[in-house]
């Protein structure tokens, strides 16, 4: 994974809530193999209407995606992640996420920043009035800040998490620090390996 | 101070806890399926690293497989290529896997139970959000994604916040013709799509308990459906009997692990973060009519109004979500035509789903202008049903039998809606799209499913006899 500190450029309010993941990436695009190239699925059914926000001229380019509550709900589909993360987004604000979005944003290095309804709310009405005034999400110091509008919050993110954004840490590599941990509990605990019924 | 079932669990898989860091659980039984684990197979190939316990993984093809009679082959490539994918992987990675056409392939929440591959007290995780399904048998078990399902493939470990816990209690007695779906149903709409979230919720009280296993996985299985992490439920009588004499159950040593299951339930003094009270006797079938599984309304109801929600953004999901389904506000439900009966998916493709079902089937035909499908889940659930004959009552009730998969619940597969279509499904996300793009689909029961495909419209199995 590679560190981010900081998410800067436009930002573009999603004005829907319980976006599930489904809309997010479709499931045809998951009959795919590989890790890239999901960016082109990114609410593909959505982006066939020509009014559709992320179709419209001033909010190309964005990078940061302020959504509707309960942002990333449903389906475990890592695929969600990568197809935000192919197409540019670095940061997702939202009043509310689903729980696996949450964790699967965090192992990609996709910035999930929680504020309250009535702040999301805010931010949208300010990048929708002027959809070009930069937006940055700052995971050093855990802040949304607008500078053209004197606009800045602080968010919450439990201090692993923000410092694995940061390092760019490994999860499976900060685990296997832990080896000796998970060989002692395998020697403690009886295994509960498949029978020769099913491992024929 | 008593320990909820949740917190027994959590205890007892606990390897490391470091400061300031997520816990580490140990996993038990990882299940794995071919569209969540090409990318985790591939990232342990480019670290030069092995699957630490393959025989704690067991993988099934169940998404993407069409649901045609097995001398059909795969027809679209891309599928193909998934599929031919895990084949490949499970044989280099030592996993075993039962592919398309396997006397144990299924749907993946079907067979691990089926097969007593599910055990009470284990941690179980899959690359699939109704993982949860597994919590009826007291086993915490957690939907994650792909470069989670690396990290337990390549440490057999998964780092964890500890959730909170909720208690949903379900008092009183389902009344006739209600069944486990329905309560769920009600259940979503109770706690909203994200009532759940950060809660792994134990479904407990005499509705529950006088649950089938089948019913209680139903229950389990659409807990994410209002956002918890997992859904539970404590070990009895009826746990054990389902397991007894399961393939995977080491029968010499059956009174042994039936005795240390048992202790899979909550302390009577546990005390629970947060609790929700339901009373089953007042409940009727229910239905979604919306594209989320939380808009729930009785089949004795109308479509809801959006104008009367005093909420301005409420208002405008539930217009989005009237628009999407072609809805009129006040239109009683039963008088809503359906084009589309599914019958299948990790909620309701077991065996009692498909003995409701075919009782009901059994009263009439399906109505001309409806296409109905009963998917098994699995082929052992298939078999079943045929040596109770009831392949033959669907059949002559204008039913197609098919082959198991997820078919018809998530538009993978041949089985999909054309646009504008609308489903009657038994599946568990009502989703845009979710069935096939701009299909239009409502969640509701096995029996209710089989009346509606009688009827033409959405109908209970009362109107089919009467």
């Amino acid at each position: 994974m590679k560190p981010v500190s900081l998410v800067e450029g436009k930002a573009v309010a999603l004005r829907r809530s319980d976006v599930d993941t489904d809309q997010i990436i479709p499931s045809e695009w998951l009959k795919r193999v590989e890790r890239t190239g999901f960016g082109l699925g990114l609410f593909s059914e959505w982006r066939e209407d020509a009014a559709f926000v992320l179709n419209q001229p001033q909010h190309q380019g964005a990078s940061i995606l302020v959504a509707g509550p309960r942002f990333g709900t449903g389906s475990s589909r890592e695929h969600a992640v990568w197809a935000l993360m192919d197409y540019g987004f670095g940061a997702i604000i939202s009043s509310a996420f689903g729980d696996i979005f949450r964790n699967n944003s965090s192992k990609q290095g996709l910035v999930i920043v929680q504020l309250s309804a009535e702040l999301v709310e805010q931010l949208q009405g300010i990048i929708e009035q002027s959809p070009q005034t930069p937006v940055l999400v700052d995971v050093r110091h855990l802040t949304v800040e607008v500078p053209e509008f004197d606009w800045s919050q602080p968010f919450a993110m439990d201090s692993m998490t923000q410092e694995r954004l940061l390092q760019g840490w490994d999860d499976i590599g900060l685990t296997l620090r832990q080896s000796d941990s998970i060989d002692a509990y395998e020697r403690t605990h009886a295994s509960h390996a498949l029978t020769a019924t099913l491992r024929d | 101070m008593g320990r909820t079932l949740y917190e027994k669990l959590w205890d007892e898989h606990l390897v490391a806890a470091p400061e300031g860091e997520p816990a580490l659980l140990y996993i038990d039984l990882h299940l794995v399926h071919e569209v969540t684990s090409p990318q985790a197979f591939d990232g342990l190939r480019l670290s030069n690293r092995v699957v630490r316990r393959p025989e704690l993984t067991l993988a099934t093809a169940d998404h993407n497989v069409p649901t045609e009679p097995l001398s059909v082959s795969v027809a679209d490539p891309t599928s193909q290529r998934q599929l031919e994918a895990l084949e490949v992987n499970c044989k280099e990675f030592g996993v075993t896997l039962f592919p398309r056409g396997h006397e144990n392939q299924g749907i993946v929440h079907v067979i691990g139970p089926e097969l007593g591959a599910t055990q009470p007290g284990m941690t179980i995780v899959c690359g699939d959000s109704h993982t949860s399904t597994h919590g009826a048998f007291g086993a915490l078990a957690f939907g994650i994604g792909t470069s989670e399902v690396e990290h337990v493939l390549a440490t057999q470990t998964v780092p964890q916040q500890k959730a909170k816990t909720m208690a949903v209690t379900v008092t009183g007695t389902l009344p006739e013709g209600v069944s486990a779906k329905d309560l769920v149903l009600a259940i979503v709409q109770r706690l909203g799509t994200g009532g759940g979230a950060g809660y792994v919720i134990e479904y407990r009280g005499p509705a529950i308990s006088a649950l089938s296993m089948e019913g209680r996985m139903t229950v389990c299985n659409m807990s994410i459906e209002a956002g918890a992490r997992a859904g539970l439920i404590g070990v009895d009588a009826k746990t054990i009997d389902y397991l007894k004499g399961r393939p995977n159950i080491d029968m010499g040593k059956f009174d042994l692990l039936s005795q240390s299951w048992l202790g899979w339930v909550s302390d009577g003094d546990a005390n629970f973060d947060h609790e929700v009270i339901i009373d089953a006797s007042s409940l009727t079938p229910f239905m979604t009519w919306g594209t989320n599984p939380a808009q729930v309304v009785a089949i004795d109801g109308v479509v809801p109004d959006p104008a009367t929600l005093s909420n301005s953004e409420e208002r405008a999901t539930a217009q989005r979500s009237l628009d999407y389904m072609g809805l009129l506000a006040n239109t009683p439900m039963r008088e809503i035509p359906v084009d589309v009966v599914f019958i299948g998916s990790c909620t309701n493709s077991r065996i009692e789903d498909l003995r409701a079902a075919a009782a009901v089937a059994a009263q009439g035909h399906v109505a001309p202008s409806v296409r109905a499908l009963v998917v098994p889940g699995s082929h052992r659930v298939k078999k079943q049903a045929e040596s109770e004959g009831l392949d033959q009552v669907f059949r002559n009730a204008g039913f197609e039998w098919r082959e198991p998969g997820c078919s018809m619940c998530l538009g993978m597969n041949p089985d999909q809606l054309s646009p504008g279509q609308r489903s009657a499904s038994t599946s568990n996300r009502n989703f845009e799209g979710r069935q096939g793009r701009n299909g239009r689909t409502h969640l509701l029961s096995p029996a209710v499913a089989a009346a509606t495909a009688i009827l033409g419209r959405f109908a209970t199995p009362d109107e089919v006899s009467r």
